[in-house]
């Protein structure tokens, strides 16, 4: 059956209003402040260490990213951590809470599809994601000018960008589980509740799992063990596991395009390094295409999460 | 009118929503049964009946929210399952404990309804400062939804339906929780509407409500239209006679006189100077004429009006004190 009309009619008023709301949203500005302190500590640390060597680095800016310092993270594994938070934050009741304030059958009854008030919200929550995410790059960006005094090169500022668009994807992978979970969910403390329960699965439990999954399926086998080397079918399934995980995904894909030296995201045989010159970094167009199957692989699970709220919520009865 | 009159009958021209044989079933159970029902341009139709009747269920699958699982609904002439913005521009709907957003003002969140209407700026400005005077709701038309009082949320809901301009307002429950003054009010905004050539579709248990503003009802009973009609007609048919008229007069053969009235079912003598009639309609005028045809003296005429309670009440077999929520 053809629906009559665009699905996408209101989709704009739902997305100017989402982001109104979120962007003055006290929720929102607790979350800003988290991240942005967090990232500023990593950041300063960062910048510590690198007045050592200005002049030796050709690639300074990125840096600022990649170093870490002890006790802090690195301002990437910073992000990564914090960057799920915000996205489960803004949209662990993005529709509940329509149903709870009774304003969601009043919305629908309006000349608009489904479709707009879902992609309106979700696109809003990504827009405002990625405005504070904009933000927090100009920052490092403005930072690393005046405390290093060395201007970015324009690879730097494209590598820098394409992290930049990365966490977007990333973020977009959390928000679009948050915004299912609210469809499932018409309590939004038990969205939430299951939200960070599931973040703190894939972040903290999954990397511990995976190894032990893999020797499950490939047992170590010992003559690499007293080698001291990892068995390769091993080590392939492991890898393979972990990259269930989003954060695994992101942590691989902004290494590509933050460290031109990473040459590849696997295990490395001896045969792939052959004629390579060792600590040269790879042109941006190579890293990216290095990064891309991580990318891929964060739209493609945003696009499953985003299509299984949306035939929920397709199907869901509208009452409130 | 009964179900069965209309049922599979061709959709009248005049008819702004007809259903035919409307079905909605959750598995196996039938929350609608294959009502049937007309409802005409400018009419104000009530929907009765206990909870999980099916009368929400029904305004759902007017407006294209909920699937119908048989049958047919056509609003203003258009499927809302095929043709739902076509039908979603032209109704209004105000659900039971209409929410808004509480950290927006009024005039926001009418804003944005509007905005959602597709109305361009300039004409959504008008509209809103049109409809929050009509609503009484100007002077806090900058303030908080969150400090409003229920009254003033369901005003609001009717102020979203007249920026809409809408030709048929669903109304669902909209006086519950009202005080009686609110109540009032509301209830003159919906004469109001219908004044205009609004077609109202008003849900409700508010029984003597229901009957100071429908022209029609239908009372719902376990997913079925047990019965629609006027309030008059249904009186006939449940009670045998919707009027009680009583006279107090003297004079030779005014008994005689009295039974002769059209519409006139049963004249009963109280006293000498004392009748009771009950008929199909308000005979006072006529009841006046004969006693003076009669060369009487006419002492006292009064009228009982037939009470929807007293038919929902035999319809449903529920003592009419009971109220419509204890019959669920």
């Amino acid at each position: 059956m053809r629906r009559e009309g665009s699905a996408f009619q209101g989709v704009g008023a739902v997305f100017v209003k989402e982001l109104s709301d979120n962007i003055s949203s006290v929720r929102m500005l607790m979350l800003e402040l988290l991240i942005v302190l967090t990232a500023m500590a990593a950041l300063y640390e960062a910048i510590v260490a690198l007045r050592q060597n200005t002049a030796e680095d050709p690639f300074l800016l990125l840096r600022l990213f990649t170093v870490s310092q002890a006790p802090l993270p690195s301002f990437v594994a910073v992000l990564g951590f914090l960057i799920p938070l915000m996205a489960i934050g803004l949209g662990f009741d993005l529709i509940n809470s329509e149903h709870n304030r009774r304003t969601l059958s009043r919305i629908l009854a309006q000349p608009i599809y489904r479709d707009a008030l879902l992609l309106g919200k979700y696109l809003a929550g990504l827009a405002t994601i990625a405005i504070s995410l904009t933000a927090l790059w100009l920052l490092v960006i403005g930072l690393g000018l005046i405390f290093l005094g060395v201007p970015p090169g324009g690879e730097e500022i494209a590598r820098s960008l394409a992290f930049l668009v990365i966490a977007v994807f990333y973020a977009g992978v959390w928000l679009s589980l948050a915004m299912l979970l609210s469809i499932v969910f018409r309590s939004p403390a038990t969205a939430a509740l299951v939200a960070l329960g599931i973040w703190l699965f894939l972040t903290v439990l999954w990397p511990m799992l995976a190894p032990a999954i893999a020797q499950a399926i490939v047992p170590p086998d010992p003559r690499f063990a007293a080698l001291g080397l990892d068995t390769p079918g091993t080590a392939i399934w492991t890898l393979q596991l972990q990259r269930f995980s989003p954060n695994d995904l992101f942590g691989e894909a902004t290494l590509a395009v933050l460290s031109p030296t990473t040459r590849t995201l696997g295990p490395v045989f001896l045969d792939q390094i052959r004629g390579a010159v060792m600590g040269a970094p790879l042109p941006f167009g190579q890293s990216v295409m290095i990064a891309w199957p991580q990318t891929v692989g964060l739209i493609a699970c945003t696009i499953v999460l985003f299509v299984a709220g949306y035939v929920l919520f397709q199907r869901q009865e509208v009452r409130a | 009118m009964s179900e069965q009159q209309t049922n599979n009958a061709a959709i009248r021209p005049e008819a702004v929503i007809a259903a035919r044989d409307l079905t909605k079933r959750y598995g196996k159970t039938s929350v609608v049964d294959a009502i049937n029902f007309d409802i005409a341009k400018g009419e104000v139709f009530g929907l009765l009946g206990p909870n999980g009747a099916g009368k929400t269920t029904t305004i759902l699958m007017m407006l294209g929210l909920t699937e119908i699982s048989a049958g047919r609904v056509s609003v203003l002439g258009f499927d809302p399952a095929r043709q739902p913005l076509q039908v979603k521009r032209r109704v209004g709907y105000l659900p039971d404990a209409v929410g808004f957003y509480d950290h927006l003002s009024a005039v926001e969140n009418l804003a944005y309804a509007a905005k959602l209407m597709g109305l361009p700026m300039a004409e959504r400005s008008r509209r809103i400062a049109a409809a929050l005077t009509r609503v009484r709701l100007v002077e806090v038309a900058d303030k908080r939804v969150a400090t409003f009082s229920r009254g003033m949320r369901q005003r609001l809901g009717l102020a979203e339906i007249i920026v809409k301009r809408a030709e048929i307002a669903i109304l669902d429950e909209p006086t519950s929780g009202l005080d009686p003054q609110a109540t009032i009010e509301f209830l003159d905004l919906i004469r109001e509407l219908k004044a205009e050539g609004v077609t109202v579709l008003l849900s409700s248990h508010m029984l003597d409500q229901v009957q100071r503003v429908c022209d029609r009802v239908a009372l719902f009973r376990a997913g079925r239209i047990a019965m629609m009609g006027s309030v008059a007609e249904l009186s006939v048919q449940v009670l045998g006679a919707g009027f009680v008229v009583e006279v107090e007069a003297d004079g030779a053969g005014i008994a005689r006189r009295l039974a002769a009235i059209p519409g006139v079912g049963n004249v009963e003598t109280l006293a000498d100077d004392r009748f009771r009639m009950t008929a199909d309609r308000d005979v006072r005028a006529d009841a006046a004429r004969a006693v003076v045809a009669a060369n009487g003296a006419l002492r006292r005429l009064s009228v009982d009006e037939p009470s929807l309670e007293a038919i929902y009440a035999r319809c449903f077999q529920v003592p009419p004190s009971g109220g419509v929520r204890d019959a669920a």
